[in-house]
């Protein structure tokens, strides 16, 4: 009798019918800030190869970073690295089964938005 | 097993019969980003504009090139942790072994020449 009902059970909610919400769209952005922080930390660790191999090595990788490519993907890493920051603090305090109501869930949301963005410009005023 | 209904097999096990050592890492190392993130990025800030001889002089210091390497070691560790998750979600099969062997691959090597290149400024 326990075996019954098998595979006509109701699915996790599906995208197409999936309404977004600041939990759910502040979730999403912390996997893809996470992830996407891989260009600017392999940057950095060529920047780092290239400053300890030769004067010419360095004069390239330096430039490559400090392209206005480099300048855009750091600039967009700050910020990553920042909201990812801000995120992972959001889920200790989730851990600990604290703010968990959505009123809490929501003001934690606009926290992490916005001082991800408050810590950029300050990161970009003193660096 | 003919006796055991699927509730008393999958009691205990939760979906993917084990994760807590994986989800204790990733807040172990997460707690320890906390703390090196915000030294790594004002450091480096500092560094990144400086000239060859500056920046070499800058990373022979102990604290700005133990940051640095810290962070380069324990953020690759967290990133290969998460990026499995993710490859474990979206894709399946072999595909999914495979990129996680490539992404581990790809996460230690890239710390390692990290720490190298460090240790050979700093010393």
């Amino acid at each position: 009798m326990a075996d019954v009902n098998r595979g006509n059970r109701p699915l996790s909610p599906h995208l197409q019918v999936y309404r977004p919400q600041l939990t759910s769209i502040s979730s999403i952005l912390t996997r893809i800030t996470g992830n996407a922080l891989l260009l600017a930390a392999l940057m950095i660790v060529w920047w780092f190869l290239a400053a300890a191999t030769s004067p010419e090595y360095f004069a390239t990788a330096d430039a490559v970073v400090r392209s206005w490519f480099g300048d855009l993907v750091m600039l967009g890493s700050v910020w990553a690295i920042w909201y990812h920051l801000l995120a992972g603090v959001r889920h200790m305090i989730w851990d600990e089964a604290k703010m968990l109501e959505i009123d809490a869930a929501e003001m934690l949301g606009w926290g992490v938005i916005i001082g991800s963005v408050l810590l950029t410009l300050f990161t970009i005023i003193v660096v | 097993m003919a006796f055991l209904t699927d509730r008393k097999r999958a009691v205990g096990w939760g979906a993917a019969k084990s994760g807590t050592e994986h989800h204790w890492a990733m807040k172990k190392s997460s707690v320890a980003l906390l703390f090196l993130v915000p030294f790594f990025i004002f450091t480096f800030g500092g560094a990144l504009g400086g000239t060859y001889e500056e920046v070499l002089a800058y990373y022979s210091r102990p604290f700005p090139a133990i940051v640095a390497a810290l962070t380069i070691l324990v953020g690759f560790h967290h990133f290969n942790m998460g990026v499995q998750v993710l490859i474990e979600d979206y894709v399946h099969g072999v595909m999914e072994k495979i990129l996680i062997l490539v992404m581990t691959c790809l996460s230690y090597g890239a710390a390692a020449v990290g720490v190298f290149a460090i240790a050979r400024i700093a010393l």
